[in-house]
């Protein structure tokens, strides 16, 4: 059994996501060294992602895009920040443009990873940090979210049109 | 053998939510009510004057709102304000929502990748 437990702070725009694994730390990271395999899991299932770069290393480059349904890409980028294996990673992770470079202009968000053996499993915590309210808007706007952005889209819509 | 249930606290949107909001904002009169209620709130006898219709039926209109989360109501006196909830906490609520689902998907689709790893790496 996985256990997931969520924590959001709305104030501090920070998702925590953790997660009880059933393997070890060491199989863990390789879902997160290996782009073959980190593929297979960053994109949601109908927005399948390819890492074109991946440089594994602190300071290293990934460069990815994810290819929506009508076959639309969207693009990004990280940056490692920090890796101590097998136990913890920091990367930012941003929009990029058409040309698959770093987008200017928009902020990534930071991402912390521990990974943390517990018996044989893996307690994996994610700590998601977000700088601004549009930042989180134009990230999801790469079309990674379903359902939610819809209805709020709809509700941004509504606030454009003036009342009747 | 694994399985793959996980349990889920602070659940994201769910689809029935989602079928609310939708209801909810499939309907001109709702959706004028939201408008204005988002720009700063009138009372629902007041909200009444603007439409050719009865009380009851614009209440009926505000209920629908109401169960939706797009709005609430807030007593003053005899009156009923109605309220939409437009802060920027109730936004960073709702955009973290969204990435807490996109991680959930995540965490699922790595359980299935270990899973088929069964008996390979270490």
């Amino acid at each position: 059994m996985s256990v997931i437990s969520t924590i959001s702070d709305p104030e501090s725009l920070t998702l925590t996501v953790i997660a009880v694994l059933d393997a070890s730390p060491e199989r863990v990271w390789t879902l997160w060294e290996d782009p073959r395999l980190l593929e297979r899991w960053w994109g949601p299932p109908s927005w399948p992602a390819t890492f074109t770069r991946h440089e594994f290393v602190v300071g290293g480059e990934s460069r990815y895009h994810m290819t929506g349904p009508d076959g639309d890409a969207s693009r990004g980028y990280w940056q490692m920040q920090a890796i101590d294996r097998p136990n913890r990673i920091e990367f930012m992770n941003g929009l990029a443009g058409p040309d698959g470079e770093p987008m200017p202009g928009t902020p990534p968000m930071s991402g912390y990873v521990t990974l943390e053996a517990t018996g044989p499993r893996t307690r994996m915590t994610v700590v998601s940090r977000y700088t601004d309210l549009s930042q989180m808007e134009t990230m999801l706007g790469m079309g990674m979210a379903e359902g939610m952005t819809a209805a709020v889209d709809q509700i941004d819509g509504i606030l454009l049109a003036p009342p009747l | 053998m694994l399985t793959y249930n996980y349990m889920v606290v602070d659940n994201p949107a769910t689809e029935a939510e989602l079928d609310r909001i939708f209801r909810a904002l499939a309907d001109v009169t709702r959706r004028d009510i939201l408008r204005r209620a988002l720009r700063g709130g009138e009372s629902v006898s007041a909200l009444s004057r603007h439409y050719s219709m009865s009380l009851p039926a614009v209440q009926k209109h505000v209920a629908v709102l109401e169960r939706a989360a797009l709005i609430t109501k807030e007593r003053r006196g005899r009156e009923r304000i109605v309220h939409a909830d437009g802060s920027a906490i109730s936004k960073a609520v709702a955009l973290l929502d969204q990435y807490e689902a996109m991680w959930i998907d995540r965490v699922d689709q790595m359980v299935a990748i270990l899973a088929a790893n069964e008996g390979g790496q270490p």
